[in-house]
């Protein structure tokens, strides 16, 4: 290893020298505020899923908190519900965005479904002492099942029932946790008597892996959440639910004891102003425009006149 | 390159994170490996239990161990310092019988000729077997920087950020510049940390750039993930 | 050690047997993919590594090409990869290749380094022909070494096989991920015990094998051979 250091020394110094000025450059720019880890009874930690979508709904809440004069400490892309779940019940994070049905279902296995309002309520009533959710907003961002333009033409496909008409194996795409869900394809199977030749786990929550996937026929079908903007610029079809095997998931702000009165209004301000096609259009800025969070989340912001 | 010159900020974040979780283990490793390699070296019984030790524990895969770990020390998965842990006993596993053939590649003779000169076995430890060592310790510790730096990525896909997390976030976005952005990174921070530790061992081994080394140097593999 | 508990008990769960998801199939996925990807990677890499090696030409590149490679994490080039080609056991094929080349490039490379330059003068001597020198003297000789550096490759891609699971069906990686997602400890924690045993059963397969491929005439030179004790990193893996 030392015959030739010469000729990779110089190499390896030149990589060095331009990463270091690189960094130097980087350092001057805009250095994303991580907060403080040591946090203080005034700071309130905001969380998010490891989910592109959840994350920007964070950073809404953030900025509008840190608009408020609170201290905001950022701790996302904390993996799935089932990772962090017990870091918000440990009360090591005071405000997270989370799916209320999908919450419930977290929270209450055997819980029932229904409207937006009864599964509201049902969570309020499931959640444990020391967590409470504040208003939810009118957007929602629920799993769904879907398939391609062209499949559903096929088979004449409008519900998730009418999935028995296709004469095709059907195989299943998704996040490894999907094969266990409530709606998995199991429920599937035993629901409605769809038969699922197989699953395949796609980690990327329903993005443009997976839907290339069922572009490629490689799956033909797909947990994707209805929020994703992929589902219009891919010609993809969300299958009806009549029967609620999803529960709604109206996007709400879970806080713990720690956040008072005055941080409860600003959240709700933004839950007011936060419908569906406003979480699609800004899901589409972070996928199509490539944005960042906080970028997407100033802006929306300013234009709604919230901070 | 759009998206990187707009996410530099992010992109810098990473970076720390990433500094922060593999700078430790990196430091760690050769405190400890010292030490046990030179015990390894001492004594036959050591030997065979440090080395058969060091050896199985190198086999072990590092996403399982980050995984096994919360449940032997009762930290949280999602704790960095899970990922700290494991790329610690990883660099020790691989330093371990990197240090022990170290000292054994000095020669006997000139053990001798210290002891013969006075010093203790303390002070030729310290100033004669461990400097003449050096060379194949600093070779060793490049490899672990290396692949300390590069296995740190993995923690993304538990929720740990570093650099990694660009793959794990640009993977669901359908970024490519993102991945691409983070595996640059990885890679220009690794060969920083491998430069940083060939500019060491010019300052603290000035005699080692007159050593044409007459061996070849044998491959030193780390376990990837 | 709860968790402990509940991961064997995971493992021996007759449950776990049955199915598309069953234990032994999962592991031969992890086996044939580990061993096929091995296969292409050496396909590449040996006969690069005895080139190198028998002209000592191109070595400075190599090396530098291999400490390039090994610092890529394979996360990152699984996931980009992934974009290019979609879901499958393509993207891992791919990844894990660029990861097993390294080691099996140096193994064949150093396996011929190694040997005494004597030998080879003496092979051509009495009169072997280059192609001679390498099939009857050098690749033999080279074999301890460059077997040292297929067992690493193998380890390395065992261990990493289970970033296959994040974008194909495929493996014991499998476990730890809808473990992970879904809080079930058990199957994680009993799949990352799986994978950990596997690699161990092939270190101790391998270390079995390198003690056989040592020629006839040459079997002190595991103990004795200077490269074989100061790299032994390699050999010890």
């Amino acid at each position: 290893m030392f015959t030739i250091t010469r000729g990779r020394l110089a190499l390896v110094s030149a990589v060095a020298v331009g990463a270091v000025v690189a960094l130097a450059g980087c350092a001057s720019g805009d250095p994303l505020d991580e907060g403080n880890s040591s946090a203080d009874s005034e700071t309130l930690v905001v969380g998010s899923q490891d989910y592109y979508s959840n994350e920007i709904i964070a950073e809404i809440y953030a900025q509008a908190l840190e608009n408020g004069g609170f201290t905001v400490d950022r701790q996302f892309r904390i993996g799935q519900r089932e990772a962090y779940l017990p870091e918000i019940e440990s009360g090591s994070i005071d405000v997270f965005p989370e799916y209320s049905g999908s919450l419930l279902q977290a929270l209450e296995a055997d819980a029932a479904g229904g409207s937006p309002d009864e599964v509201y309520t049902a969570l309020e009533a499931a959640l444990p002492d020391g967590l409470t959710v504040l208003d939810q907003a009118d957007a929602a961002d629920q799993n769904s099942w879907t398939v391609t333009q062209a499949f559903a033409d096929t088979y004449g496909l409008t519900d998730i029932a009418s999935l028995t008409e296709v004469t095709e194996p059907i195989t299943v795409g998704g996040n490894s946790e999907l094969e266990t869900r409530p709606y998995g394809p199991t429920a599937l199977k035993e629901k409605y008597g769809i038969e699922i030749a197989g699953f395949t786990p796609v980690e990327d929550s329903g993005g443009p892996l997976t839907v290339k996937a069922l572009v490629d026929n490689k799956i033909q079908l797909a947990n994707i959440y209805t929020a994703d903007p992929n589902i219009e610029s891919n010609n993809l079809v969300a299958l009806d639910d009549p029967d609620n095997l999803f529960f709604p998931d109206n996007v709400v702000p879970l806080v713990s004891d720690k956040v008072d009165a005055s941080a409860a209004e600003i959240l709700n301000a933004v839950s007011a102003a936060l419908d569906t096609d406003t979480l699609v259009a800004l899901n589409a800025q972070s996928v199509n425009d490539q944005a960042a969070a906080d970028t997407i989340a100033t802006e929306w912001l300013t234009a709604e006149g919230l901070i | 390159m759009t998206w990187v010159l707009a996410n530099l900020g992010l992109i810098w974040a990473r970076t720390l994170d990433h500094v922060v979780l593999s700078l430790p283990p990196i430091v760690l490793c050769f405190v400890v490996a010292v030490p046990l390699g030179w015990l390894a070296r001492r004594y036959r019984l050591s030997r065979g239990i440090i080395l058969t030790g060091a050896g199985l524990l190198y086999a072990v895969p590092s996403l399982p161990l980050i995984f096994v770990l919360p449940a032997v020390i009762g930290t949280s998965l999602l704790s960095p310092v899970n990922v700290i842990i494991a790329l610690t006993l990883y660099g020790i596993a691989l330093m371990v019988r990197v240090v022990s053939d170290g000292l054994d590649s000095v020669d006997a003779d000139v053990r001798q000729s210290a002891s013969a000169m006075g010093y203790s076995t303390w002070s030729r430890f310290w100033q004669v077997e461990l400097p003449l060592a050096g060379p194949v310790l600093l070779a060793g510790m490049r490899v672990v920087a290396v692949s300390t730096v590069s296995l740190v990525t993995v923690g993304a896909v538990i929720g740990v950020q570093s650099l990694g997390s660009l793959f794990t976030d640009g993977f669901q976005r359908g970024i490519q510049a993102e991945i691409i952005a983070g595996l640059v990174a990885t890679v220009g921070l690794a060969l920083l940390f491998d430069g940083a530790l060939v500019l060491a061992g010019r300052v603290l081994m000035p005699w080692t750039r007159r050593i044409t080394a007459a061996k070849p140097s044998a491959p030193v593999e780390v376990s990837a993930a | 050690m709860n968790l402990f508990a509940s991961a064997i008990d995971w493992i021996l769960d007759p449950a776990n047997y049955v199915g598309l998801n069953a234990i032994p199939l999962r592991i031969g996925q992890h086996l044939v993919f580990s061993l096929v990807t091995v296969l292409i990677a050496s396909a590449i890499a040996i006969p690069l590594g005895y080139l190198i090696g028998h002209t000592g030409r191109g070595r400075g590149l190599a090396v530098t090409t291999s400490g390039g490679l090994r610092a890529i994490p394979t996360l990152g080039l699984l996931t980009l990869v992934a974009l290019w080609v979609g879901i499958g056991v393509v993207a891992p094929y791919v990844a894990l290749t660029v990861l097993a080349i390294p080691p099996i490039l140096a193994g064949a490379y150093t396996g011929f380094e190694a040997i005494d330059r004597r030998t080879v003068d003496a092979a051509r001597a009495v009169g072997m022909s280059e192609l001679q020198i390498v099939r009857k003297v050098e690749v033999p000789l080279g074999l301890p070494l460059l077997i040292g550096g297929l067992r690493s490759a193998t380890l390395q891609v065992i261990a990493t096989a289970t970033l296959a699971a994040y974008v194909a069906d495929l493996g014991l990686g499998r476990y730890l991920f809808s473990g992970l997602k879904t809080r079930d400890y058990a199957e994680m924690l009993g799949g990352s015990i799986l994978v950990i045993l596997l690699a161990l059963a092939l270190e101790g397969i391998f270390a079995l094998i390198q003690r056989f491929v040592v020629p006839r005439g040459v079997s002190g030179r595991l103990d004795t051979a200077p490269t074989l004790r100061t790299g032994s990193p390699t050999a010890a893996r």
